[in-house]
Formats: structure tokens, C-alpha cells, sequence
């Protein structure tokens, strides 16, 4: 039987198999951050174990950091002390830190791809669930818990179960105005919030192979939210053109020798999937969800439907939605275009593109929140900051932001919020408020008019 | 870690399907850099309304029920990788949450702080749930060893990774058996490229 692209580079790290038990995989890469990383140092320390490899983590400041006036000292004293926490175990760990401030800093999931750290055929993890974003690199990527960041520094490796291969086809021919978010979050539609449980997914089939990194970035990073530790693309053309040339990216022989091994990253044709489910992509429109998961969207001109089930009301009256209804026209104050998800360059054109020339609506208050220092500079360098400065957007610096609402960005309870952002769960964005997931299309659009509309209408 | 051989206790019933780790920890509490106080928070935006006054509709306020053990909808524990969801549970005490699915972080995080996953076919768990809701001082019985969950509604046997149990009837952690495997991944380091 032939190999999937998981099995390939799974196998190509696994260090030991213990017999009836875990196997012990080497992890090429971990990327910490401020928040789930302190107490794994702290228990390294206790028990006096030294960090096996600091030369394989990279640090970043994301999950808990201001995006208005970085320059200055952090208010919060819980969230300083987190931050300095962060600096101090990595001066004294010889590790690199990529600070508030840094030219370097940004969101853990948009620095290390921009900066080449992410690499095809490589393990890579990090104490965050979107770690999964990494695997558009043909990357095995995962989030882990903190016992399991400490695992990996006290021993670079970690000990697993392998998990089952599921892939999801989706070809033919998007639509205009149907962008990778979409197709995402109409996949979770489909499969629900836990079918990927237990397993890795690959992403195949025309429409990733034609998308951008940046759009198979935002496909995999959602591979969470139905369940799977992780979602994978296969390493193509594409990739390494994307590579080549980045900061941390392999140089001239190397890079060489490193582009025909990951050439061979390709799922076998006889290979066989535990589960494999298939989609055409026309049948995909600009997507929105409705309730309290991820899993819970509909097409933008669809009405929310008639299910009778406890926890499917208990969403609803959260949302202070009805059965049947429709979302378009549903006014709105709040749009955030940013997040691990959708807060690279290509997300701020295609928002940038719609914006041009319009105002946003009085009501409402548009956040734009750039993935990373170096995406901050792109969106001025291009022009796109006097577009949505002229439009009434307002601009912040990176970071996590309004995506899970641990700094200063938070919606008020009640408000709705179109986000770009992944997850949708009651109170993410802030106590008591209403989350609706959309392409940063849609959330534009959602800007300029003040209220829902059906985009595609508009685009025809 | 603490060990984890048998227990017998009785139940917290919480039947909302998908409770993800937003739920049981939300992200303004994540700011500590110890594992401690988590316990406190559990599921606090349930627990207490936007004005800090109790919720009386929310089982952990109810005080018919009580226990170490919850038994919770499908899905439970998805979405974010925070380990905080985990150490907020043991934090208020929970030891065992009984459920019809769990989302892989999660499990994963609970087995690491000695909190016990225990996944119970839809069918049982629903009547586990009316059971407990019903007649809060239902005792159950967690044997780790042999696998068993017993309730008044009948036994169910449960799985877990044969490592893992291990683990937790010893009070071992991954840490100590990545270490004592040093020279295996050393050796694997020099033969890469």
C-alpha cells in the first residue's frame, strides 16, 4: 500500500515505537509564545532539566499584547508580567524572542511561515490549536498542551499515537467572490465541529493546488475546527517559490538538495484514506455562520435552519437568532479583519480592493488588525493604509487582538461582530458577545454597509 | 503527578453538547504564569452573570449536586489547545469528566493532569445524565485498573491508551520516560541531515 503525504514525513520522524504504546516523534520546530508557554518553563526549572534544543524554538509576543500604542509600558499588570515572564525565560534559555516591537513580531502562525522558519516536510508545534496553519507547507503542524510544550523542550521530542489519514477533495471552479475562507468554513459546514477528531487531514483536489499559500494558510489553520490535530497540502511549485529567498529559508545547495526531497511529498496514488469525503467547488458561495461553532454556517444567502436540538437553541438564543431566518440586511457595528486566520497581505487587498473609494457606514467600527510587523509595513507600503484610513477603517498593530479578545480589543456584550477571525464559541470576542465568521470579503463589505448584504449580488 | 487508582463519587451533570475550553476557561483569565487559582474560574461565564451575581440556573450553583466527577454532552473540550481548561477542572476539584466524545487536545491535556477522559457510548450517556440529574447522590465508581465504570444504570467498560493508564495509576508524566530515552533520540539527531 503507498504512503500519504502524513505518513512520509510521520514516519520520517519517528525516533522510537514503544510496544503497545505511543511512538516518540522528533519535532523539527516549536514555536512558543507568552501565554501557554511560562508554566512549562517553571516546571523544567523545578526539576531542574535543561532545554534540550533552544536552537529548534523561536518565540513571539501575540496572544496577550496591546495593538494601540506598543511603544509604551503595558497597563495591565497581569499581561506585563506575562510578557516580561516571556523575555526572561528566553534570555536565560538562549532562545530567540521576537518582541513586542520587534521587526520580527507578530502572530506566532504569520511570523514563522513569512519569515521561511516553516519549511516542507518538517514537524513543527506550538502550544496553540492553529498551529495547524503550518501545514500548508506539506508540514505535519499541531497545537499541543502545556505538559506537552514542557516535553518538548525538556527532550525536542514527543510521544503520540499516530493519528488516522482523512482527506477532503474539493475541485472544479470558485466562484467570483468565494475565497479560501469560504471553502473552509463551508468543508466544516458539511463535516461538523468533530469529525476530523482522531485524525490529520489532506487537503487535495484543483482548488488548493491553484490557491496561494496564503489561502492554504487560512484553509489548514481552520483544520481545528472540525477536530483534526491538523490539515496538510502537498508541497508543490507553489511552495517553494513562497520559500525561496525568506529570512530562515535554506541558501543555494541546500535549498537544492531540500527541493527534491520535498518533491517526493505526495500522497501515493495507491495510498488509502480511513475517511475521505469529496466537494465540488462550485457548489461553495461567500460563507457566514450563525451560531456557536465554527460548524454552525450557511451560505450567505441561505436562512439559518429548522433543527430541533437543545444545543442548537441554546446557540441561537445567544446569537438572539431565529430558526429560518435570514442574516442578510442584519445590522451591524462591529467588523474585525485580522486573526491567525486572515491577517496576511493578501487578506487586507482583497479588503483593501473592496473599500477603495467608499466610506464605512457611521455604525460601525472596523478594526484591522495586521498578522505581523512585517504585514504592517506591506499594507503602508502598498497604499493600502490611505485607503482604509480615507474609508474610516481603523488600523492597529499586530497581534491576536479581538480573535480571542485577551487585550484591550473586545466586543460589547450583545454586539454582533463579522470577524475573520476562527472561532465563533460564546464570549470569545468579549463576554456576551455575538461572533459571525466571514472572508474578509464579506467582512469589508459588512463595513462599508452597516449591515449584512448578499455579496455576491454585488459582485455579479 | 498525583495517582489516580479507583474512586467513588458522586456526579455534576452538564448536558450542553460542543463545551469548548472558551467555556471552561475564558481567554481574560489566562493571563497567569502558574497553574494555580484556574479552579476559581471554571466555566465563569456560566457560572456568574455579566454583573458578578450568580447564576442560579447553572448546575455548579445548584447545590443538590456536588462531586469530582462531570458528566458533560458530546464534543466536550474543543477548540483552543490551552491546557488552562484542564488545570481550571482539577483546579475545582474534578478528577473524571464522563462524556460521549472529546475533542484530542483536550484528552490529551486532562491525561497529563491526572483528570480521567472517560468516553461512554450517546445511548448511556444520555441516560447517565437523567439518571444523575434526577437523583443527585448517585454514587459511581471509576476503576481505573480494570477499566469499569459502574453506575446504577449498568457498567460500561472504558478504553484508555495502555501508556497512558499506566501513567496515571503510577503518577508518572511523559517528561520522565522522554528522558530516560536520551540516547535513543541523540541517536536519531546525528542521523539527520
Amino acid at each position: 500500500m503507498g504512503k500519504t503525504l502524513f505518513d512520509k514525513v510521520w514516519d520520517a520522524h519517528v525516533v522510537d515505537t514503544i510496544k503497545d504504546g505511543p511512538q516518540i516523534l522528533y519535532i523539527d520546530k516549536h514555536l512558543i509564545h507568552e501565554v501557554t508557554s511560562p508554566q512549562a518553563f517553571n516546571e523544567l526549572k523545578e526539576r531542574n532539566i535543561p532545554i534540550a534544543r533552544p536552537d529548534k524554538t523561536v518565540a513571539t509576543a501575540d496572544h496577550n499584547t496591546p495593538t494601540v500604542n506598543q511603544h509604551l509600558p503595558i497597563k495591565d499588570e497581569l499581561s506585563r508580567n506575562q510578557l516580561e515572564q516571556l523575555t526572561k525565560n528566553c534570555e536565560e534559555n538562549n532562545i530567540t524572542l521576537y518582541g513586542l516591537g520587534h521587526r520580527y513580531n507578530g502572530i506566532v502562525h504569520v511570523m514563522a511561515p513569512e519569515l521561511g522558519i516553516t519549511q516542507p516536510g518538517m514537524t513543527m508545534v506550538c502550544g496553540d490549536s492553529h498551529t495547524s496553519t503550518h501545514g500548508a507547507f506539506g508540514t505535519i503542524a499541531f497545537g499541543i498542551g502545556t505538559s506537552q510544550v514542557a516535553q518538548v523542550f525538556a527532550s525536542q521530542c514527543l510521544l503520540l499515537e499516530k493519528p488516522k489519514s482523512l482527506r477532503v477533495n474539493v475541485n472544479g471552479k470558485l466562484k467570483n467572490g468565494v475565497l479560501p475562507k469560504d471553502v473552509i468554513l463551508y468543508i466544516i459546514a458539511k463535516l461538523g465541529t468533530n469529525s476530523g477528531t482522531g485524525y490529520f487531514c489532506e487537503y487535495a483536489g484543483n482548488v488548493f493546488e491553484e490557491m496561494s499559500m496564503e489561502g492554504r494558510m487560512t484553509v489548514c489553520n481552520m483544520s481545528i475546527e472540525m477536530g483534526a490535530r491538523g490539515g496538510m497540502i502537498a508541497p508543490d511549485e507553489t511552495t517553494f517559490e513562497y520559500v525561496k529567498g525568506r529570512e530562515f529559508a535554506p541558501k543555494g545547495e541546500e535549498l537544492e538538495k531540500k527541493e527534491t526531497y520535498w518533491k517526493t511529498l505526495k500522497t501515493d496514488k495507491n495510498a488509502v484514506f480511513d475517511k475521505e469525503y469529496s466537494f465540488d467547488a462550485e457548489d461553495i458561495e461567500p460563507m457566514v455562520t450563525y451560531g456557536t461553532n465554527p460548524g454552525m454556517g450557511i451560505k450567505i444567502s441561505e436562512n439559518i435552519p429548522l433543527l430541533n436540538d437543545a444545543s442548537f437553541e441554546k446557540s441561537l438564543q445567544y446569537m438572539d437568532f431565529q430558526k429560518g431566518a435570514s442574516l442578510i440586511n442584519k445590522p451591524i457595528n462591529y467588523v474585525f479583519i485580522g486573526s491567525c486566520t486572515n491577517s496576511r497581505i493578501e487578506d487586507f487587498r482583497v479588503a483593501a480592493n473592496y473599500v477603495k473609494g467608499k466610506q464605512k457606514a457611521p455604525n460601525v467600527h472596523a478594526w484591522l488588525v495586521p498578522g505581523s510587523q512585517q504585514v504592517a509595513k506591506q499594507i503602508k507600503q502598498e497604499g493600502l493604509q490611505t485607503i482604509f484610513e480615507e474609508a474610516g477603517f481603523q488600523l492597529r498593530q499586530p497581534g491576536c487582538s479581538a480573535c480571542l479578545a485577551m487585550n484591550d480589543d473586545k466586543i460589547p456584550a450583545k454586539e454582533y461582530c463579522v470577524s475573520t477571525s476562527n472561532r465563533n464559541f460564546e464570549g470569545r470576542q468579549g463576554q456576551g458577545a455575538r461572533t459571525i465568521l466571514a472572508s474578509p470579503l464579506v467582512a469589508a463589505a459588512t463595513a462599508i454597509e452597516g449591515k449584512i448584504i448578499d455579496i455576491t449580488k454585488h459582485l455579479n | 503527578m498525583e495517582k489516580f487508582v479507583k474512586l467513588i463519587d458522586t456526579a455534576i451533570p452538564l448536558p450542553t453538547e460542543n463545551i469548548d475550553t472558551d467555556q471552561i476557561i475564558p481567554a481574560r483569565f489566562l493571563k497567569s504564569t502558574d497553574k494555580n487559582g484556574f479552579g476559581d474560574n471554571v466555566f465563569r461565564d456560566w457560572r456568574y452573570k455579566k454583573d458578578g451575581s450568580i447564576n442560579e440556573d447553572f448546575v455548579l450553583n445548584n447545590t443538590n449536586y456536588s462531586g469530582s466527577i462531570l458528566i458533560a454532552g458530546d464534543n466536550f473540550g474543543c477548540g483552543s489547545s490551552r491546557e488552562h481548561a484542564a488545570w481550571a477542572l482539577a483546579g475545582y476539584g474534578f478528577k473524571v469528566v464522563i462524556s460521549s466524545f472529546f475533542a484530542d487536545i483536550f484528552k490529551g491535556n486532562a491525561l497529563n493532569n491526572g483528570i480521567l477522559p472517560i468516553q461512554v457510548p450517546k445511548d448511556f450517556l444520555a441516560q447517565l445524565l437523567k439518571k444523575v440529574t434526577d437523583v443527585p447522590d448517585t454514587a459511581i465508581i471509576i476503576d481505573l485498573e480494570n477499566q469499569v465504570l459502574k453506575t446504577p444504570i449498568g457498567n460500561v467498560d472504558f478504553e484508555i491508551n495502555s501508556y497512558k493508564k499506566l501513567c496515571l495509576l503510577n503518577g508518572y508524566d511523559d517528561i520522565d520516560f522522554l528522558i530516560s530515552k536520551q540516547n535513543e533520540i541523540k541517536a536519531f539527531e546525528a542521523k539527520m541531515v
